[in-house]
C-alpha cells in the first residue's frame, strides 16, 4: 500500500501539486486521471523519488520513503518498477538484456536461472522468442510490452505506469490494459497508471484519483464516476459525443 | 562529481563497461587518429624544410623538430582536439538521447546510481587508453614525416632519422602524457556533464553534444597553456 499525505511540490514558485492525499491499496488498479498539466507526472516522479516533494509524505507499506538518502531509499527501489511513456528501453541492449538488466545488477543468480525468469517474464507478456531483437526492432506495443517485462522480472511489489496507452492504436492499448489487470492480480501488486484513456479508466480501474490544477479534485470507483455531478470530471472523462452518450445510457 | 564517485553496485557490471568504453575510445578512434597522425607529420615536416633557407642549418634538424613538435603538441594536443569532436559528441549524444527518453530515470528507479554508471567507465576508460593513442599517433606522425619528406625528396632518411635521434629529451613524452591524461578527464566530463543535463528533444540533445564540443575544446587549450608554462618553464 502507498500512502501520500498532504504532498506539494512546485516549480520556480509555481505549485503543482497542492496538499494531495490519497492511498492506494494493493492487489488493486489505482488510476490517476486529469488533463494536461494536472500534475499527474510530478506527482508519479514524487512516488518514486525521482523528483523531492516540497511539503508533506510519501509512505510505502507504512514505511516513510519520503526525505530518505539515495542509500536508504536502495531497498524500496528494488520494489519498485515503473513503466515509461516511452519504453525507456536501453538502446544499445536486447530484449534480453534489457529485462535481465535489474537482475544483472542486483542478484546473484546462476546465468540459467535468469534466463530463466527473463523468458517468463518475456512469455508473461506474449514475447516469446523475441529475445535476441533491439528495441529499434519492435513496434511501440511491443516496446511497452517489453518495459512491462523489464518491470517486473525482479518481483516488484509496486508497479508504476505513465501514459502506458499513449500512441498505441486502441487494440493495442486494450491488449496492455489487460496485461495491467492480469498482472496485477496474479502478483498481487499496488498499480498506479498514469493515464488519459478513458477506455481504461471505464475498463480497469479498481480507484480513481482525478487531479485538476495539482490538486485533489476526485477519488472514487468506476461506478462512482458514472454517477458523480462534479463538472470538471465531467467536462473531463465524457468529453466527447460518444462518451456523453455512454453516461446517458 | 561528488555523486560519480561512489562505490559501484556490481563491479563486474562497471567493469563490462569500462572495457566496452576502451575499446570503442580506442580501437574506434584509431582510423582518424591514424590519417590525422600520418598527414599532420607530413605537413610538419615539409613546412620545416620549405622554411629553413640557412645553409648553415643542416637538414637534420628538420627531423628534430618534427620529432619535437609533434610530441609536444601535436600529437597530444591536436588528437584530443580531434577526439574532443569525435568522441566528446558521442558521450554527450549517447548520455542526452537516454536522459531525454527517460533512460536514465529508468535507471535511477532500478536503484543505480546513473551518473556514475554512465560517467565513471567512460572517464577511466579515457584516462587508460588516451595514452596509448597519443603514443601510437606520436610514431604515425613521425612516420607520416619521413614518409612525406623521402617522398618528396626534399631531405634524405638518414639525415630524417638522424635528426629524430639528436638530442631526444625523455620528459617531454612524460610532459606529454600528463597533457593527455588532463585532456582525456576534460573531454570525458564537460562532455558527459552536458549530456547528463539535457532537457527537451532532439534539438537539444544535438546542441549538448555541440557545446560538449566547444566546452572541451576551449579547455584543452587553456590547460594546453596552462600546464606548458608550469612545466616548461
Amino acid at each position: 500500500m502507498i500512502e501520500l499525505k498532504n504532498i506539494s511540490k512546485s516549480f520556480n514558485g509555481r505549485n503543482i501539486l497542492e496538499n494531495v492525499s490519497s492511498s492506494f491499496e494493493k492487489g488493486h488498479i489505482n488510476l490517476v486521471i486529469g488533463g494536461s498539466g494536472s500534475g499527474k507526472t510530478v506527482m508519479m516522479k514524487c512516488m518514486v523519488g525521482l523528483v523531492e516533494i516540497d511539503k508533506g509524505e510519501i509512505l510505502y507499506d507504512e514505511q516513510l520513503f519520503s526525505g530518505l538518502s539515495r542509500k536508504e531509499r536502495t531497498p524500496f527501489r528494488q520494489q519498485i518498477g515503473m513503466v515509461f511513456q516511452g519504453g525507456a528501453l536501453f538502446d544499445s541492449l536486447t530484449v534480453e538484456q534489457n529485462v535481465m538488466f535489474p537482475l544483472n545488477m542486483f542478484t546473484r543468480m546462476p546465468i540459467e536461472e535468469k534466463r530463466e525468469r527473463v523468458n517468463f517474464c518475456l512469455q508473461r507478456v506474449n514475447l516469446a522468442n523475441s529475445n535476441k531483437l533491439t528495441p529499434s526492432e519492435l513496434s511501440g506495443g511491443m516496446k511497452k510490452r517489453v518495459a512491462i517485462a523489464r518491470a517486473i522480472a525482479p518481483n516488484p511489489s509496486f508497479l508504476f505506469f505513465d501514459e502506458p496507452n499513449s500512441g498505441l492504436d486502441p487494440q493495442t492499448s486494450i491488449v496492455i490494459d489487460n496485461l495491467i489487470k492480469e498482472i496485477t492480480e496474479e502478483f498481487n501488486i499496488t498499480t498506479i497508471v498514469n493515464t488519459h484513456d478513458m477506455n481504461s479508466v471505464l475498463e480497469i480501474g479498481d480507484k480513481i484519483l482525478f487531479l485538476f490544477k495539482g490538486k485533489k479534485w476526485w477519488e472514487g470507483s468506476v461506478d462512482d464516476i458514472l454517477r458523480t455531478d462534479n463538472k470538471e470530471i465531467n467536462e473531463f472523462i465524457f468529453a466527447s459525443k460518444l462518451a456523453k452518450a455512454i453516461k446517458k445510457v | 562529481m561528488k555523486e560519480m564517485m561512489t562505490k559501484p553496485e556490481k563491479f563486474s557490471i562497471y567493469w563490462k563497461q569500462f572495457v566496452r568504453e576502451l575499446d570503442n575510445f580506442g580501437y574506434g578512434s584509431m582510423g582518424i587518429v591514424a590519417l590525422t597522425s600520418v598527414f599532420m607529420g607530413a605537413v610538419i615536416t615539409i613546412q620545416t624544410v620549405y622554411n629553413l633557407v640557412n645553409p648553415l642549418v643542416p637538414l637534420e634538424a628538420v627531423g628534430i623538430v618534427a620529432r619535437d613538435s609533434i610530441i609536444l603538441e601535436f600529437s597530444p594536443t591536436m588528437m584530443s582536439l580531434v577526439l574532443a569532436g569525435k568522441i566528446g559528441s558521442s558521450i554527450a549524444s549517447e548520455i542526452g538521447t537516454m536522459r531525454v527518453t527517460e533512460q536514465i530515470d529508468a535507471l535511477e528507479i532500478m536503484g543505480i546510481n546513473s551518473s556514475a554508471y554512465l560517467v565513471l567507465p567512460k572517464v577511466f576508460a579515457a584516462l587508460a587508453i588516451f595514452p596509448f593513442v597519443v603514443i601510437i599517433s606520436m610514431f604515425l606522425g613521425i612516420f607520416g614525416g619521413w614518409a612525406a619528406g623521402t617522398a618528396a625528396g626534399v631531405i634524405s632518411s638518414s639525415e630524417y632519422i638522424m635528426g629524430i635521434q639528436d638530442s631526444f629529451v625523455p620528459f617531454n613524452i612524460t610532459f606529454a602524457m600528463i597533457k593527455t591524461i588532463t585532456f582525456a578527464f576534460i573531454i570525458t566530463t564537460v562532455s558527459a556533464y552536458q549530456g547528463y543535463h539535457t532537457e527537451g528533444g532532439a534539438l537539444e540533445v544535438g546542441k549538448s553534444s555541440t557545446n560538449a564540443v566547444v566546452y572541451s575544446s576551449i579547455l584543452i587549450l587553456i590547460f594546453d597553456y596552462v600546464l606548458t608554462q608550469l612545466i616548461l618553464t
